[in-house]
């Protein structure tokens, strides 16, 4: 589904990425693992084309989507979870929810959304802002099924959760990719990628340095975890 | 008593032209991170234009009240097709040269054709006279002015509150890349939206032609106040845009008539309020810091 050749991003005179490429099947949940400072968010903000300074090839579904505006990256079916949760101060959590179009072929309605999630109609008419970081995490999540997208970019997604609330992240993550849904995540809690994904990538200093599966990673989680200075 | 509330009900009608100007400023930064320097000379075309239309050719005010903020609004359109937009990638110098430059040639032009004395003005028949608050009398004018003020202020917050439009605006002003990350094509709206501001500040201007003097300086003078006021409530805040530009018309009228004996402080009280506020909140009343995609 997502296929990334060459890619290399810089910030300034700086290079973030060099020349990295990965694959993400139709269905999969994959992991970006890898240092702070390795390039993983820099990867996803490249692929939603929130990144201006990047060259190599980023396809969807064959087509190449390298130049293509986030917005219509988005209509295509990118579902964009970052890593502050992109809640918005101005809007309501019902307006959170409905701001982005459908996109896919299978948007959750709103009461879908608010059976799901009861925490987040009890507050549907506060601002964003004001949901605690679980909820304010839950909508970020909930906003992009609601969109229907079909590939879900989450930058850490459990950051700063709670067990309780980075449980329930796991399970709406595994009940979308029962419905199909690919996901491309960027994670540092090991555990829980092993939980979730299907494949992992570890990146070091902008590049792919290893494709790992997830009996792989388990075997080596006592030097992954060492490596990655958690 | 009936002094303050005299003094209150000036503060409120100042307030009203602050709040209009500071509106359209607000909605433009927000959405395009440009700060249109060159909102008062429009404010000021607002009024010329009134007066030119009056008095060359009979158009009368209340045909310049929907004809100056419509035209003002499609040449503003026109200028963020031409020029604004190319602004959004550069270093915000070019942002102040281009919308400053823009000010002095309109500001010339006007001047070359008009002169810089003051025209006047008549104040609409049905709007003359005053009006009896128990207390105190009020010109109908400035009645008419603040009612019609608030009224567009009000109608500005339900479309942008109550409607999808609204939605997208007020999510590309909060956080315009991640709005595209969403699917929106914050681009579509940045035209009309900077349109609309110019279109504010026209309408400020026509208002304005009745009861200030029209001259090509009129902009520069009030511009500078109406910066403090967009920077106090919260640079790219609509509600907070409107809320200072109120609040600053009555500090302003307040200094004014309590402060007389202390000329530096009533001249300057704006400005004494405003590093007061960005002491206290550094990103005004109502404004956030930015937040990334």
């Amino acid at each position: 589904m997502l296929r990334i050749e060459n890619l290399s991003a810089w910030y300034g005179e700086a290079q973030v990425l060099r020349e990295v490429g990965l694959d993400v099947a139709a269905g999969e949940v994959v992991t970006l693992v890898g240092r702070n400072g390795a390039g993983k968010s820099t990867l996803l903000r490249c692929v939603m084309g929130l990144h201006a300074g990047q060259r190599g090839r980023i396809e969807l579904d064959g087509r190449d989507i390298g130049r293509l505006a986030a917005y219509r990256r988005a209509r295509l079916g990118l579902g964009w979870v970052p890593d502050d949760r992109g809640s918005y101060a101005t809007l309501s959590v019902t307006e959170n929810l409905t701001l982005p179009p459908r996109v896919g072929p299978d948007p959750w309605p709103l009461e879908r959304v608010y059976e799901a999630f009861p925490a987040l109609h009890q507050r549907r008419d506060s601002a964003a802002t004001k949901l605690s970081g679980g909820e304010q995490q839950m909508l970020a999540l909930a906003r992009v099924l609601r969109m229907g997208a079909r590939l879900l970019l989450c930058d850490e997604p459990t950051e700063g959760l709670s067990p309780l609330l980075v449980q329930q992240v796991g399970d709406l993550l595994r009940e979308a990719k029962r419905h199909g849904v690919t996901v491309l995540l960027v994670e540092q809690n090991l555990h829980f990628a092993t939980g979730v994904a299907d494949r992992h990538y570890l990146l070091a200093e902008g590049r792919v340095v290893e494709a790992m599966d997830n009996s792989e990673v388990r075997s080596r989680e006592r030097e992954l975890l060492s490596y990655l200075g958690i | 008593m009936t002094g303050f509330l005299q003094n209150t009900f000036n503060g409120l009608v100042g307030g009203a032209f602050y709040a209009l100007l500071a509106l359209g400023l607000a909605v433009i930064f927000g959405m395009l991170r440009v700060v249109n320097f060159a909102h008062g000379a429009f404010y000021m075309l607002g009024a010329f234009g009134a007066y030119v239309l009056l008095t060359e050719a009979g158009v009368p005010f209340w045909a310049a009240l929907v004809i100056m903020p419509v035209g003002l609004a499609l040449v503003g359109t026109a200028l963020e097709r031409a020029f604004i937009r190319r602004l959004t990638r550069l270093d915000p110098l070019y942002n102040f040269l281009l919308t400053f430059g823009l000010t002095l040639i309109l500001q010339d032009l006007v001047k070359l054709r008009y002169g810089v004395q003051s025209s006047p003005y008549e104040t609409p028949a049905a709007l003359s006279g005053s009006v009896d608050f128990g207390l105190f009398d009020f010109p109908t004018y400035r009645v008419f002015i603040l009612g019609f003020a608030v009224a567009v202020c009000v109608g500005v917050w339900w479309v942008l509150t109550r409607t999808r439009i609204g939605m997208v605006v007020r999510a590309s002003t909060e956080r315009p890349e991640l709005t595209r990350a969403f699917g929106i094509d914050v681009g579509r709206w940045v035209t009309p939206v900077f349109g609309f501001g110019i279109g504010l500040a026209g309408l400020a201007g026509v208002l304005a032609a009745p009861m200030r003097a029209v001259n090509p300086l009129m902009g520069a003078d009030l511009i500078i106040v109406v910066f403090a006021v967009v920077v106090i409530g919260g640079l790219g805040s609509i509600f907070g845009s409107v809320a200072a530009g109120f609040g600053i018309g009555l500090v302003q009228a307040w200094g004014e008539a309590y402060l007389s004996d202390f000329p530096i402080v009533s001249q300057t009280i704006v400005f004494i309020v405003m590093a007061v506020v960005l002491l206290w909140r550094p990103a005004g009343l109502f404004g956030r810091e930015e937040a990334p995609a």
